[in-house]
């Protein structure tokens, strides 16, 4: 067996809120092995980050932990800082979520390399640069020498989450902590720093406490696996089990949280709604007085998309690849090139003023249910605001009837109406912007990522709902998205994007059951394929 | 970078030839002219002053004249100090205004910036307090209260200090006019500070450097002070053009000699070659300092470097 090297008893973590003090690690024990790697599921607000927060002592100021972390037999809540501090980026270090803003913009990679490696290591500022570069090597960054020279917003965020982790392993440490460090990293970016974890585990022997909201990861990587939900371990225990005999409803729940079922395709003579022919986007970028011609992008490359009534086409492509620019520029909400119908009826060149009195027929959902919602309006205000503009003729009173009727639509309790959006969670967030879609009673709805920012479970109801509302009434979705399974729930056909081109399309079963493009290939291996990524390590 | 410069030094000639331009009319349209007095001179003698100014010429013509003696970078004789050209009073002035100004904007970043540091250090407790509670009293108080407190304390009962006047620019005397000056910045200095090393000590790279084991020294200066300079940066700039330029009210309670004075008198006594000579000067020294903030952003931070 063994030994430990980090132990947690009886963790607590307070926060002191001005609604009073928020519990939200209630008291939890945990155990890593030297060498092993130990996973901790749950959906957000669980309290899996806040605990190794808590163990790092990295918590928010208004955060408190009581109970004990030991490392080694030393209890790092009550080390004194200078201690602490040969703990922490020596023995254990820690890798996290957001890859784009975990790095010092102002410093470049080497500089913020070399700088725990003399701090942990007492190393000369040439041996430490040596040790940096070697590093870089390790995790596989290309062109090392010169990437020591580089700031990180020159890096991508695979990039840049390498050298977080060249940073977090300088040191040669007992444990690693990785908080999600794949979610905001595409599929194919996941998948590849995953494999880098496995491989170096197994060179260096670190143990890993992998934080994550996503089981797949889990069941690829992890030994034993901790659930947590609401700040307590409802489950523990080896991986297999966990996976397949499990005992909580919890963890249950969590196993079957994919979103299932299939969408039938439209009926072959369905009308066409929207009906796109190389359609072209182009940015400008920069140019100016005396600063030269501007440089161009096309985000959107002669793309043609028809959209049948009561289809969904499920675009699907990695950040940047211009699925999001595509879905604004076929509603008309960005200028671009080529022709483009709504019924039949060319609008490719209609004015804001001809576009307006269609506008209540092609609605947008955005991603971010946290942003979208102005925080100083109540949710009657924000859903019934469309109204206003497309039936002005309406009362308050046929207004607010309106806004319970598309409330209830979204399986929300019309009371809430009066409250403010803060006051809800993501998913009812994102029910709210649904709502506001909805009310309009509108017959193409463009939905750029409406389920990423949700947990698991959470966008299963979305999808279910999403299905039920277009079932009702005979919607045409463009669903966007980059989370294949969510996709292959809803979309009966697909699109696939890489830099503004359309790489392949199809039928959603040939696309997943036989991908004929390179492209496509990876991105389903890395998103479903957990067979190809054992193999590799 | 050279490249940027250039291009940022040319546009700067359309901006001051619009500010030129607007300033130059905007006086002529105030009533009365700068021999319009109370006592009021015989007619004779006004009449002969304007024609010797070319008060008389059509307006577009002393306006091209204009233009092309500024070019020549001559501003003009003043007209209610005849004794003097605006150059002149310039050259004179404006090295005692800089001094004080620059004195006060050095001592307001030095000391509003660490009060500032130190109280987001301590957010939310005693000693954060104490630097928001002054900074705010302090940025409350006009200068003609402050100045006049600092006479009577340092001047008149400690005895410590002259109550005014420039003394040859001897080092007392300009302890009073540069706290003046410099106490409302500090308070903004260390406002702003707080606010913005706050945000920087929350921000992720700030958690992955504690993570590393690092230090506080060098996570407070390495790296959360770096990012957090750039909004003083920002506000340092625009307030060292307008304290560089002087101050009516410390120069005029301080009796210092100045250029401070110039605008608001000028402006008063239609003086319109002081008054221009004043709002070239302002401008070019905002321009200058506008500048120098964008280079500096560029140094502290490479994401805004210029190609």
């Amino acid at each position: 067996m063994a030994e430990t090297v980090l132990e947690v008893r009886n963790l607590r973590v307070t926060f002191r809120t001005l609604d009073g003090t928020v519990e939200a690690v209630k008291g939890i024990d945990l155990v890593v092995k030297a060498g092993e790697t130990v996973a901790i599921v749950g959906e957000s607000g669980s309290g899996k980050s806040q605990t190794m927060m808590a163990a790092m002592r990295l918590l928010a100021s208004n955060g408190e932990a009581t109970g004990a972390v030991e490392y080694r037999g030393r209890n790092l809540l009550e080390l004194p800082k200078s201690e602490l501090n040969k703990v922490r980026g020596a023995k254990i270090s820690m890798i996290f979520q957001e890859p784009m803003t975990s790095l010092d913009p102002l410093y470049t990679i080497g500089n913020q390399l070399i700088e725990p490696i003399m701090r942990h290591r007492r190393l000369g500022a040439k041996d430490a640069k040596a040790e940096a570069l070697r590093l870089l090597k390790l995790v596989h960054i290309p062109d090392p020498e010169r990437r020591m020279g580089s700031y990180p917003h020159e890096m991508s965020g695979g990039q840049r989450q390498r050298v977080m982790i060249a940073m977090a392993l300088a040191n040669d440490p007992d444990v690693l902590i990785a908080d999600e460090p794949t979610t905001a990293l595409d599929v194919t970016i996941q998948a590849q720093i995953l494999v880098l974890l496995a491989e170096l585990q197994k060179k260096l022997g670190t143990a890993i406490v992998f934080i994550t909201h996503d089981l797949g990861i889990v069941r690829r990587l992890a030994d034993r696996v901790y659930v947590m939900r609401r700040g307590e371990v409802v489950e523990s225990g080896p991986t297999e089990q966990i996976f397949t005999t499990p005992q909580h409803d919890y963890t249950r729940m969590l196993l079957s949280a994919e979103p299932t079922g299939r969408k039938a395709p439209p009926a072959p003579n369905a009308p066409i709604m929207l009906d796109g022919r190389n359609v072209e986007v182009t940015f400008r970028i920069g140019g100016g007085f005396l600063a030269g011609p501007p440089m161009l992008l096309r985000a959107v490359d002669r793309i043609n998309v028809i959209l049948k009534e009561r289809q969904t086409i499920g675009i699907v492509g990695e950040s940047g690849s211009g699925k999001s620019t595509l879905g604004r520029a076929l509603l008309r909400l960005l200028p671009s090139e080529g022709r483009i119908r709504f019924e039949g009826r060319d609008i490719s060149t209609a004015t804001k003023d001809q576009m307006r009195p269609l506008r209540h027929e092609m609605q947008l959902v955005f991603q971010d249910p946290f942003g979208s919602l102005s925080p100083r309006m109540t949710v009657g205000q924000i859903i019934t605001e469309g109204l206003r503009v497309h039936e002005p003729n309406l009362t308050r009173k046929e207004r607010d009837q309106r806004a319970k009727e598309a409330l209830r639509e979204v399986g929300l309790d019309p009371v809430m109406r009066n409250r403010y959006p803060h006051e809800f969670s993501g998913g009812q967030r994102q029910r709210i912007a649904i709502a506001r879609a909805m009310i309009l009673k509108p017959k193409v709805v463009v939905l750029d990522e409406p389920t990423s920012a949700l947990d698991r479970s959470v966008q299963k109801q979305i999808v279910e709902l999403l299905r039920k509302l277009q079932a009702d009434n005979d919607l045409s979705y463009l669903f966007i998205s980059h989370d294949l399974a969510v996709v292959r729930a809803m979309a009966d056909y697909i699109i696939v994007m890489k830099q503004g081109k359309i790489v392949e399309e199809g039928p959603t079963d040939e696309i997943f059951d036989d991908p004929r493009e390179a492209y496509t290939q990876t991105l389903m291996a890395a998103a479903l394929d957990a067979t190809r990524f054992r193999a590799e390590v | 970078m050279l490249l940027y410069l250039i291009r940022r030094l040319l546009t700067a000639i359309p901006t001051l030839f619009v500010i030129v331009t607007i300033s130059f009319f905007l006086i002529r349209v105030a009533p009365g002219g700068p021999f319009n007095q109370e006592r009021g001179l015989s007619p004779e003698i006004k009449a002969n002053l304007e024609a010797q100014f070319g008060l008389n010429d059509p307006l577009w013509l002393q306006y091209w004249h204009y233009l092309k003696n500024l070019l020549h970078g001559n501003f003009g004789p003043s007209y209610n100090l005849p004794d003097f050209t605006v150059t002149e009073l310039f050259r004179e002035g404006l090295p005692i205004s800089i001094q004080l100004g620059a004195s006060a904007l050095v001592l307001a970043l030095l000391v509003g910036g660490t009060l500032g540091i130190i109280a987001a250090l301590n957010q939310n407790r005693a000693a954060d307090y104490a630097v928001i509670a002054t900074a705010t009293a302090g940025s409350t108080i006009p200068t003609f209260v402050i100045a006049p407190i600092i006479q009577l304390v340092f001047a008149l009962s400690w005895k410590l200090l002259p109550v005014g006047g420039w003394g040859d620019g001897a080092l007392l005397n300009k302890i009073g006019p540069v706290l003046t000056l410099a106490l409302p910045q500090m308070a903004i200095v260390a406002r702003l500070m707080r606010g913005s090393m706050i945000e920087s000590l929350r921000s992720h790279h700030i958690r992955t450097a504690r993570a590393m084991g690092l230090s506080d020294w060098s996570v407070v200066v390495k790296h959360a002070l770096r990012g957090a300079l750039l909004p003083i940066i920002s506000y340092a700039g625009p307030a060292a053009a307008a304290l560089l330029t002087g101050s009516i009210i410390v120069e005029t309670i301080f009796a210092i000699p100045g250029v401070g004075r110039y605008f608001v008198q000028a402006a008063l006594n239609r003086d319109y070659t002081l008054v221009m000579g004043t709002v070239v000067v302002i401008a070019i020294f905002t321009i200058i300092f506008n500048l120098i903030v964008d280079l500096l952003y560029a140094v502290v931070d490479p994401r805004v470097r210029y190609d």
